[in-house]
């Protein structure tokens, strides 16, 4: 296999400084020589590959924007974005891990914490050697996550936590779960510990997509929940809205990875397939589909760079996030079922990432905001009417 | 203790190279430049030495332009403390940037030295004997395995059909092959920590070289392949040719 040389069409590498091109180089050089010989078969098992945790720690991964003092790297967005886009070059599963443990777990808890709750979780969260989970959705409750029946009730020292969630990517394996619940009809955030008594995991199976990735059930019976373990800061759906923010950025350029290892496959592929004696990478329709791939990765690349630039300068809003990460996980999408077209039957292999994407996606499509979502959010934006509230 | 690392900026074998205009030169155009893949197993060697000795300073050196410094800066995300440039735009043989080093390690006092076996540009595989030689100490080549106890190292070396176990004391010169070590990915906390360490920059002194570029030329093209057909009928013709043309078998 040619080693994989990244895309970019305009020179955007031009605008990266040193350091965020050694981030990335690392990350790739991770991902090509540790992940992805292991991938396929961790995919069709439906396992999840646990020995890149550690590695991912003590490359930095996890909560790579948060400052030093919690044992972070202290990186920008534009860091962070293209660390994401690696990670999923090789699987959304990968990326998936990361993004929870550090958009929905580091996060809340470095931003609605308490000194000694940070203190406590993010340097061990940091090093892989604790693992964390986020749970928000509930089965009825997934658009709609105000409307949450998760509750907890205020006892003698602490909470006492009952309800559901679903969907919860890492449950099972995870040492803290970040769960939001309402308290007093006000949603707050806890952090149920593993082996809280009343508190169980199991995962979900069956799954033909993100099959790499551990995705849990969370159930609470009566666990009691110390005050301690109470996210201080934490009030309102605004809240799990926050992080959910940090995750959907790190989606809308995990997905142009994906996109990129599509097109990478279909570019080489069509030149070495030869069909009525010519590559058929000299067919005009080859040739279309191509062409619509590389512009789209492109624009996905230039919008994802912005939207990097406008979070380190504080000025991106939700919407501009929403945006990103609708337009680009449709266009990834679409860019591996159009590799998967270009692969002909030879794309539906394991012999080749094609196939693998294209499930993925469909999942990543409609997690952390459905697709249709987004699109209800930023036409609200642009209209002032909400049309789902 | 000071351990010095010998590193080299060159093109990713990955890369198409293309001469340049006056023909004696790589044209770097549309090169991408790595960290020379054998100075990486010296690199970690180096880190790792440090690390059990648990005390030191690992130095990097390169001499080379201003470039050199992306791979340097890649040495000191990998852990490295400090790195030093030898700067010069000039071509230099083996010899001189041999001679450059060794002033440089001397004026550090670094007793221990380690380099890549070879660098995949030009592929002469001396520079670090050359070292040695210059500074008087010992030197152990194509090394893939390092032990140092006190003042005495012993190494495993590879040579034709086997392998060697030679020992010898500090100071000393350690060339690095493939399976020494499993050189360590630049962490994203070690690229943050590396922006805060120093690259200091130097005139070595002028190059006196004892080899001259006369002309770089590419490999002439392959010839096209033969298709005999597709059966085995031709299987017999095939064993003629790869006996009487190819003088294969």
């Amino acid at each position: 296999m040619k080693k994989f040389k990244g895309v970019d069409y305009f020179k955007i590498e031009d605008l990266l400084t040193h350091e965020e091109k050694m981030v990335r180089d690392s990350v790739r050089e991770f991902v090509e020589e540790e992940f992805l010989p292991v991938i396929e078969k961790h995919y069709q098992n439906a396992t999840f590959p646990f020995e890149m945790v550690k590695k991912m720690g003590e490359l930095g991964v996890f909560g790579l924007t948060l400052p030093p003092e919690y044992g972070c790297a202290g990186l920008n967005n534009v860091a962070y974005g293209l660390v994401m886009q690696e990670l999923e070059r090789g699987d959304s599963g990968l990326r998936s891990f990361a993004s929870v443990q550090s958009g929905l777990v580091m996060y809340p808890i470095y931003t609605f914490g308490s000194e000694d709750q940070k203190m406590k979780w993010l340097p061990e969260l940091a090093s892989g050697e604790k693992i964390g989970c986020f749970g928000l959705t509930e089965p009825d409750y997934g658009s709609n996550p105000g409307g949450m029946v998760t509750k907890a009730e205020k006892v003698e020292g602490g909470f006492i936590l009952n309800g559901a969630k679903m969907w919860i990517t890492n449950g099972t394996i995870a040492d803290v779960a970040v769960v939001w619940a309402k308290l007093d009809g006000v949603i707050k955030g806890f952090l149920v510990e593993k082996g809280f008594e009343g508190f169980s995991a199991p995962e979900m199976k069956g799954k033909h997509s993100l099959r790499a990735s551990i995705t849990s059930e969370l159930i609470f019976q009566d666990v009691f929940v110390p005050d301690e373990n109470l996210l201080p800061g934490s009030g309102g759906l605004k809240s799990p809205l926050m992080c959910l923010n940090q995750a959907r950025y790190g989606i809308a350029w995990g997905v142009i990875g994906s996109a990129m290892a599509c097109y990478d496959t279909a570019v080489n592929y069509s030149k070495s397939r030869i069909q009525f004696n010519r590559p058929i990478a000299g067919y005009q329709l080859t040739q279309q589909k191509l062409v619509y791939m590389l512009t789209e990765i492109t624009k996905a690349q230039l919008l994802n760079y912005h939207m990097a630039k406008l979070k380190d300068d504080q000025k991106v809003k939700h919407t501009h996030i929403s945006m990103a990460k609708r337009n680009n996980c449709e266009a990834a999408l679409d860019i591996a079922r159009t590799s998967r077209e270009i692969l002909g039957a030879n794309g539906i292999l394991d012999e080749y990432p094609v196939m693998r994407h294209a499930a993925n996606l469909e999942s990543v499509k409609t997690y952390e905001g459905t697709h249709e979502m987004h699109t209800l959010i930023l036409g609200e934006d642009i209209t002032g009417i909400s049309a789902f509230e | 203790m000071k351990i010095a690392v010998c590193v080299s900026h060159v093109p990713d074998t990955a890369t198409k190279v293309n001469v340049g205009a006056e023909g004696k030169s790589i044209d770097p155009n549309g090169v991408t430049y790595v960290v020379n893949p054998y100075d990486e197993f010296a690199i970690e060697e180096a880190l790792k030495t440090k690390e059990k000795i648990g005390d030191g300073e690992v130095v990097a050196i390169s001499v080379g332009p201003d470039a050199n410094k992306e791979t340097i800066r890649k040495a000191l995300a990998m852990g490295v403390d400090s790195g030093v440039l030898l700067k010069d735009d000039q071509f230099r043989d083996s010899a001189s940037v041999a001679k450059a080093l060794a002033e440089e390690i001397k004026a550090l006092g670094a007793e221990l030295v380690f380099f890549g076996k070879q660098a995949v540009d030009y592929d002469n595989s001396v520079v670090g004997q050359m070292t040695a030689e210059y500074l008087g100490y010992n030197c152990i080549s194509v090394v893939v395995d390092f032990k140092l106890d006190d003042r005495k190292v012993t190494c495993e070396r590879e040579i034709e059909g086997g392998k060697e176990i030679v020992s010898t004391t500090l100071p000393v010169v350690i060339t690095t092959q493939k399976g020494l070590n499993d050189p360590r990915y630049a962490s994203l906390k070690g690229i943050m920590a590396a922006k805060r360490k120093t690259i200091e920059e130097k005139q070595p002194a002028a190059a006196e070289n004892k080899v001259e570029i006369i002309k770089m030329k590419k490999p002439a093209s392959k010839q096209p392949g033969k298709v005999l057909g597709s059966d085995a009928t031709v299987v017999p013709e095939l064993v003629r040719l790869l006996r009487e043309e190819a003088k294969v078998i």
